[in-house]
């Protein structure tokens, strides 16, 4: 009853795309946008915001990376977790060689160099696919990883390989560093994987999303298009690379505050992609989703048993975990392959029709 | 419509030629030395017993397979092979045996996929979406609507098109590659499948889309009463050789062609 | 020494210079190599009889060693642990094929491979959550492995050979050379090969699908065992393993997903090149090449022989 399109018609082509037609999606989404930039900051300690809001935020960016490389555009990728690094450690380089710029420049910046990255490994994608190209992107993987430790000049040759954030700061604010506060990286992370997913919107509903849409479906018709392959596929490694790129950079400057190169290593890039499988692949939603049940998944199996007096190891934790991601990877794909997003919208439409059954 | 690139063609001039196509794979010969032209404006079918190579000339002209000898002349220009974004570009569309519609997008938007071709705007205008980029998505949805409403598919425009009958998709397969505005229309098999009225409703398409539009159609078909009814030049082959080529009634006339369907050794 | 010099002429003088020390890394190049191809030997068997690619194959290698050394640690004696391993991994490929393999049965590939992704986690978490995940030692001594080395004095020089690596090369050959007889002579084996051919085929002679799909993952999780045996030998069990077990993924480029031949001539050449590339070039380069070495191999192949040196030509039709 209340989620009815009913008398909400458009009198004009340009108001039939938008991205949200139905208004109750659109209010649903302003009230998002409300609790996430009013609310949570208000009621939120330290810890949700440390522990939960912001690596939330880093990873449904990072997942939406992905997902546009391997969900619409079908290219499935085993190099996010370095793709990620090179952000990382492009932002640590650029802003320890030019400390007065913005850190938050620096930050996007530091999004171009992964794409630039993303595009030389994509080359292959030119002439294998599937599984195929996963290998490859192996290979970027591993070899990106061995030069986060290896090339003593990307981490100023620091003794341990680690890096450690500088002090940065915006407009009179300490932004970056030990001393800065947790609503303050909040708001920025927010306000950037904000803006960067109304941006991912508007590309994939548009001609672009269409063109790798159809190169995943059947290459060979997008071919027939006039779709040229190649440019399409490089683009979708170009901008997945600058997300995931980005993400890095803020995964390492506006939450971990340092990193060593393990951080973004080959679990990392299975982690993303269990998100995007578990989320909805080819669902911006489904990034969203995925993050959150996979990174929000350990920290109730850390908290939520003591509560119940029911004393838990973190090593056990992370075991558990490992087996129901991974249970729940099957289970996603032989029950809902379009994940969580599908489930959604199956909500949705029940909500259309309520409270009639059908 | 206007046509897209390339030089003029007038009505009735050779729109396309093939001259001496062969083609094999590995040790097996798919295609051997065809020619035949194809004239603008006309319908032209593509006949022949299962194996007979049409598929094979389909995607010859299409720049999907390359022969090892031979020439396709295009709108005046001569090549010893096609690449698909040439074709595409030059205004040839086609549709496919199996229907190979981009399943995870609705009908709207496999049709919009058409026009690809004719939209412009940049990546950074993409990114912003409000502003010029919509004006030209727009501008696009308006010839799309045109050939939905020309297809009488609007009810399922907003369907995913894996879950539309396979006569629907048929169509909406068709209504993608109109939206290309081709000077060539390349339907393989386009009745397969279907029953008498979805075969009319089909035929009634195919004809107005060529009175209408202009479009240039070879087709390929089993069906001889729609072959009869539709084409202006028929063109046979058999075991990749062509064996007639002429009006509908000659050809169903020719004893070579009536041995060759029958079966009979020759 | 200039860099040109550093990089075509010099490590082919060590080479030369050291006779001793080319023999040596050879040897032990052939060893990883050996059990890189036991890996892929385990893929192999998979993809050739269901299509699926079996990424979890390096680690059921790792779990397989987890719970023969885990068993043996809670009292289990260590002949019985073995057998009881045994078991277990046959339980493995029933509850693999009952879960996961039957109701994907008609999906893409990619959704199997993907799914494969999922066990692999799935096994990592529940092998660590049973037997614990700090590093454990392979019970060598209790199996009558043989233990120690053998140095002999040739080339000038000295080259060490450990016996456990020999023991595993005879069985290793040994398995290959049964694995080959079963399949060619055996009623079974006749089916798998059926089945490897074309599903509708072997199912249209009668053939259970789901029985050769047990047999074939049963086979290779005792190749996993073997492997893991070994392997867990030479360096302690830990799901470390992963990331080296990720290395058979090269060699199955290299030799071709569906040759068992393949993989251990891929294997081999993996493993001897990349302990090559490691030793003679990898100081030039700051050390650590292994890790991507193989990779880059497989990134060469896949752009101009994607079927690998044994495989099948991929021909895609419109």
């Amino acid at each position: 009853m209340l989620y009815r399109e009913a008398g909400q018609f458009k009198t004009n082509y340009a108001s039939d795309h938008a991205v949200f037609p139905i208004l109750q999606d659109r209010i649903g989404i302003f009230v998002i946008l409300f609790i996430a930039f009013v609310v949570i900051p208000r009621t939120g300690n330290d810890f949700i915001l440390n522990a939960v809001m912001i690596p939330f935020l880093i990873f449904a960016l990072a997942s939406i990376g992905l997902n546009l490389l391997t969900g619409y555009t079908g290219q499935l990728s085993l190099g996010t977790g370095a793709f990620m690094g090179v952000g990382a450690y492009a932002c640590y380089k650029l802003t320890t060689i030019f400390p007065d710029v913005n850190i938050i420049i620096w930050i996007i910046v530091s999004g171009f160099f992964s794409a630039a990255t993303g595009v030389v490994f994509g080359l292959p994608a030119v002439r294998i696919k599937g599984f195929y190209l996963a290998i490859a992107t192996l290979a970027a993987q591993f070899f990106l990883e061995w030069c986060f430790t290896r090339i003593p000049w990307i981490y100023n040759y620091n003794v341990s390989a680690a890096i450690e954030v500088p002090q940065r700061e915006l407009l009179g604010i300490i932004i970056t560093g030990p001393r800065a506060t947790a609503e303050t990286r909040y708001y920025i992370v927010l306000a950037l994987v904000v803006a960067m997913t109304w941006m991912a919107s508007n590309i994939v509903h548009g001609r672009i999303g269409r063109t790798w849409m159809a190169v995943r479906d059947m290459d060979i018709a997008a071919e027939l298009m006039g779709i040229r392959l190649l440019p399409t596929k490089l683009l979708a490694f170009a901008v997945s690379s600058f997300y995931c790129g980005v993400s890095g950079a803020m995964m390492v400057f506006l939450w971990y505050g340092g990193a060593e190169s393990t951080v973004f290593n080959i679990n990392q890039s299975f982690t993303i992609l269990f998100m995007i499988i578990i989320g909805g692949l080819g669902s911006l939603l489904g990034s969203f989703l995925g993050a959150a049940l996979i990174y929000i998944l350990p920290i109730i199996l850390r908290f939520v048993p003591p509560q119940f007096g029911l004393p838990v190891h973190a090593a056990t934790v992370e075991h558990i975990t490992f087996m129901v991601v991974g249970a729940l990877i099957v289970l996603f794909l032989i029950a809902e392959p379009a994940g969580l997003a599908r489930l959604w919208q199956i909500a949705k439409q029940k909500l259309r029709v309520w409270p009639f059954p059908y | 419509m206007r046509a897209p690139g390339g030089p003029e063609v007038a009505v009735g001039d050779v729109l396309l030629a093939v001259e001496n196509v062969s083609l094999s794979f590995g040790g097996v010969k798919a295609v051997s030395d065809v020619s035949f032209d194809i004239r603008k404006g006309e319908i032209r079918a593509i006949i022949g017993p299962n194996g007979a190579g049409k598929t094979s000339m389909l995607n010859v002209i299409n720049g999907f397979y390359h022969p090892q000898q031979g020439r396709i002349t295009f709108k005046g220009e001569a090549r010893a092979r096609m690449r698909p974004h040439e074709a595409a570009s030059g205004g040839i569309a086609r549709t496919f045996q199996n229907v190979a519609l981009f399943r995870g997008m609705t009908a709207l938007d496999n049709i919009m996929a058409g026009r690809t071709l004719k939209m412009h705007r940049n990546f950074f205008w993409q990114m912003l979406r409000y502003g010029p980029a919509m004006r030209e998505e727009v501008e696009h949805r308006r010839r799309a609507e045109e050939i939905i409403d020309f297809l009488k598919i609007q009810e399922i425009r907003r369907v995913p098109v894996g879950r539309l009958p396979y006569g629907l998709q048929k169509r909406v397969e068709l209504g993608r590659a109109l939206a290309m505005e081709p000077e060539l229309l390349l339907l393989d098999e386009p009745m397969a499948g279907m029953n008498l009225e979805e075969k009319e409703d089909m035929s009634r398409f195919v004809l107005d889309a060529n009175d209408y539009y202009g479009t240039t159609i070879a087709l390929i078909e089993h069906d001889m009463g729609v072959v009869m009814d539709l084409s202006d030049r028929v063109v046979v082959l058999d075991h990749g050789i062509k064996i007639a080529d002429g009006a509908p009634a000659e050809v169903k006339s020719n004893q070579a062609v009536i041995d060759a369907y029958l079966g009979v050794a020759h | 020494m200039g860099p040109l010099y550093q990089i075509f002429i010099d490590p082919f003088v060590q080479m030369g210079t050291a006779p001793d020390l080319f023999v040596q890394t050879l040897w032990e190049g052939m060893v990883g190599g050996m059990l890189y191809a036991l890996i892929a030997l385990g893929f192999v068997l998979i993809f050739k009889a269901s299509g699926v690619f079996n990424f979890a194959q390096g680690i059921m290698v790792v779990f397989a060693a987890l719970t023969l050394v885990g068993l043996y640690n809670i009292g289990v004696p260590a002949f019985l642990a073995l057998g009881l391993t045994i078991a277990v991994m046959f339980g493995l490929a029933f509850a693999v094929e009952r879960v996961v393999l039957r109701p994907l049965v008609n999906q893409p590939d990619i959704i199997l491979f993907m799914a494969t992704f999922g066990l692999t986690y799935f096994l990592i978490g529940a092998g660590e959550f049973v037997f614990g995940g700090d590093p454990k030692v392979m019970i060598t001594e209790q199996l009558y492995l043989p233990k120690g080395a053998v140095t002999y004095k040739i080339l000038g020089g000295i080259i060490s050979v450990q016996k456990l690596d020999v023991a595993a090369a005879v069985i290793a050959s040994v398995m290959v050379a049964g694995l080959a007889v079963f399949f060619s002579k055996t009623r079974i084996g006749r089916a798998l090969r059926a089945v490897a051919d074309s599903h509708a085929a072997a199912l249209s002679v009668g053939i259970s699908l789901e029985q050769i799909w047990v047999i074939v993952w049963f086979a290779a999780g005792l190749v996993a065992l073997v492997t893991g045996i070994f392997w867990g030998a030479r360096s302690d069990v830990s799901f470390a393993l992963d990331v080296i077990a990720l290395k058979a993924l090269p060699v199955l480029i290299l030799g071709g997903l569906t040759s068992i031949p393949g993989a251990i001539v891929g294997g081999l050449i993996i493993g001897i090149g990349e302990k090559m590339w490691e030793f003679y070039w990898g100081p030039l380069i700051g050390g650590g090449t292994d890790a991507w070495f193989a990779y880059v191999i497989a990134l060469v192949f896949l752009l101009f022989k994607p079927q690998g040196l044994f495989g099948e030509k991929i021909i895609e039709r419109v």
